[in-house]
């Protein structure tokens, strides 16, 4: 009697999953574009598309400007990512670990950055960077992501740190380990995934980010800020789709990794939303 | 002898102090959580308050006149309230078409990817993790001639650039229902509309309410969208096109005010639809 309304209920049924699988072709449609084009020999972005040919990665790799604007971004990630992670860490391991009071305020104001509009917190950083006399650099630059970043960390630590087994961390201190030394021994291996985890995806993010480097930027530029000029003039679209496509593969690569490390961190099994 | 009891007392307090600080939980909790408040505080509250206070002054020239005027909120009000408008009327169309596509979808991966899960969440969420400045270029590079430079198109871009802000919360609000509030209703004979209208929807809501507040929030300051797909023509510009004119031309106070004023009016908005969603739930129940 009931075993039949019971199936109905889990039944497959063809309409929605027909959706999902069209819905994923809409968002992935768009990221086939930059590779297709990248190869494209034309210098008009549309179709059809005329021929074969590696011509705009050549270009793109002999130009100066792309190194620089590379190892700047490079740079300004892994300033952002190391002090961000560092941040959310410390952040993550005394919410996981400690009653706090005002724990929920806390948390609220470090995960403000992923909640208010980045034009307002790119102005307020600039008015206050400009208030304290502070020169437009790199610096500020990375400044701004670790800002923004912290929050990200944070999400991903605590996700880790939430089923941690603390007897393991009292077995130690109680065998006569002192606690930085069962720190580094006992809960440093155990997080490790979640914090390479973190360092990837807030690479990921400062590394593509834009807009806030758009405001703190001095005299030297980002990836972004050098893709953005890129797009604003048409003559360097393709060498541009050609140094885009580069960066999705990586950026993609990435996050893959950075996922896989962080489901083999929580023993599998159920997915943990960070954000 | 008075000496030497100074000395004991302080060595008998000592120790004791530091007992209590490791014994005690939340202080022990705090001293963890302070550098990171300490930089949101410094790196976060403070510039906030001193975008405020410049939105109170003005800009004469080059001089920053710093006696208290509304002169700022005055003009925003007066020049900008149709770039306003559009603004939040783009991110209104937006969260609502980003729920409405990824609500199907949240629901398929709860309840029908039973083995996939986990692909399925990590493809969704791979987009959001790439560069948010070429997907939007690439989204203009295959939309057709006559679609570019519109707010619909914007609209599009936006619905694409936020799925996966869409789809997450909705997900786990999905995941948390219990499967045997669905399985009662079926064996009291409600069909599978009826189930999802009474149980699964009403269940979801919070996840939906979620889903459009973290899209409409950002949204409302959005610069890459507009200048990208709208190529800099004003018909697309939003509040984020405004305030970097505004900086641009040197007026810091004008832009914090232009910001400030577009955060009021986001607050405004979300609350209206958080209470006018609460109302409707009630009524649905």
């Amino acid at each position: 009697m009931s075993a039949q309304p019971l199936k109905k209920i889990g039944e497959r049924s063809w309409g929605i999953t027909i959706f999902a699988f069209l819905y994923l072709a809409f968002l992935y449609a768009p990221m086939l574009v930059l590779p297709v084009f990248s190869f494209a020999d034309q210098k008009v972005i549309d179709f059809p598309i005329k021929g074969f040919t590696t011509h705009w990665y050549e270009e793109m790799f002999a130009k100066p400007e792309m190194h620089k604007a590379l190892w700047n971004s490079i740079q300004v990630g892994v300033i952002a990512s190391l002090t961000a992670t560092l941040f959310g860490l410390l952040a993550a391991k005394a919410i996981t670990r400690y009653a706090i009071p005002g724990k929920s305020i806390a948390m609220g104001l470090i995960s403000l950055p992923l909640f208010i509009p980045e034009i307002l917190l790119g102005l307020a950083l600039l008015i206050i960077l400009n208030v304290a006399g502070v020169t437009l650099s790199l610096l500020t630059i990375a400044a701004g992501h670790v800002l923004l970043c912290t929050p990200f960390s944070m999400a991903v630590l605590v996700a880790r740190l939430d089923g941690f087994d603390k007897s393991l961390e009292e077995a130690s201190l109680d065998l006569g380990e002192s606690g930085w030394m069962t720190f580094w021994r006992v809960t440093f291996p155990l997080i490790m995934p979640a914090v390479v985890s973190s360092l990837l995806l807030t690479f990921i993010v400062s590394f593509d980010e834009f807009l806030l480097a758009f405001f703190l930027q001095g005299t030297e530029q980002t990836l972004p800020l050098y893709i953005w000029s890129g797009l604003r003039f048409p003559s360097n679209f393709p060498p541009t789709l050609a140094l885009g496509s580069i960066i999705l593969v990586v950026s993609i690569v990435l996050v893959v990794f950075a996922e896989w490390l962080r489901q083999a961190g929580t023993g599998g099994g159920k997915m943990k939303v960070g954000v | 002898m008075a000496a030497g009891t100074a000395v004991d007392t302080s060595a008998a307090k000592k120790p004791s102090w530091g007992a209590a600080f490791t014994r005690s939980e939340a202080l022990r909790g705090w001293t963890l959580l302070s550098p990171t408040t300490i930089l949101m505080v410094v790196g976060l509250a403070a510039p906030l308050v001193i975008m405020l206070l410049y939105s109170f002054w003005k800009q004469e020239g080059l001089t920053l006149n710093t006696d208290f005027t509304l002169a700022n909120y005055a003009e925003v009000s007066g020049k900008y309230y149709t770039v306003l408008l559009r603004s939040l009327w783009i991110a209104a169309l937006a969260a609502f078409f980003t729920v409405l596509l990824g609500y199907p979808v949240a629901y398929y991966v709860a309840f029908h990817a039973k083995n996939s899960k986990f692909i399925w969440l990590i493809l969704l969420t791979i987009p959001f993790w790439t560069s948010y400045l070429l997907r939007v270029f690439a989204l203009r590079v295959i939309m057709p001639e006559e679609l570019r430079a519109t707010p619909a198109a914007v609209v599009i871009a936006l619905t694409h650039a936020w799925a996966a802000f869409a789809i997450l919360p909705i997900y786990v609000s999905l995941e948390k229902i219990d499967r045997t509030l669905l399985e009662a209703a079926a064996d009291l004979g409600d069909g599978a509309v009826r189930r999802f209208w009474r149980i699964t929807f009403p269940l979801s809501l919070p996840g939906v309410v979620s889903a459009m507040t973290l899209i409409f929030v950002p949204t409302i300051g959005d610069y890459v969208t507009p200048s990208l797909i709208g190529g800099g023509k004003p018909a697309t510009f939003m509040i984020a096109n405004i305030i970097q004119g505004q900086i641009k031309s040197n007026d810091w106070p004008l832009a914090a005010t232009t910001a400030i004023v577009s955060m009021i009016m986001v607050a405004i908005a979300v609350y209206f639809f958080v209470a006018a969603l609460k109302a409707a739930s009630r009524s649905l129940r």
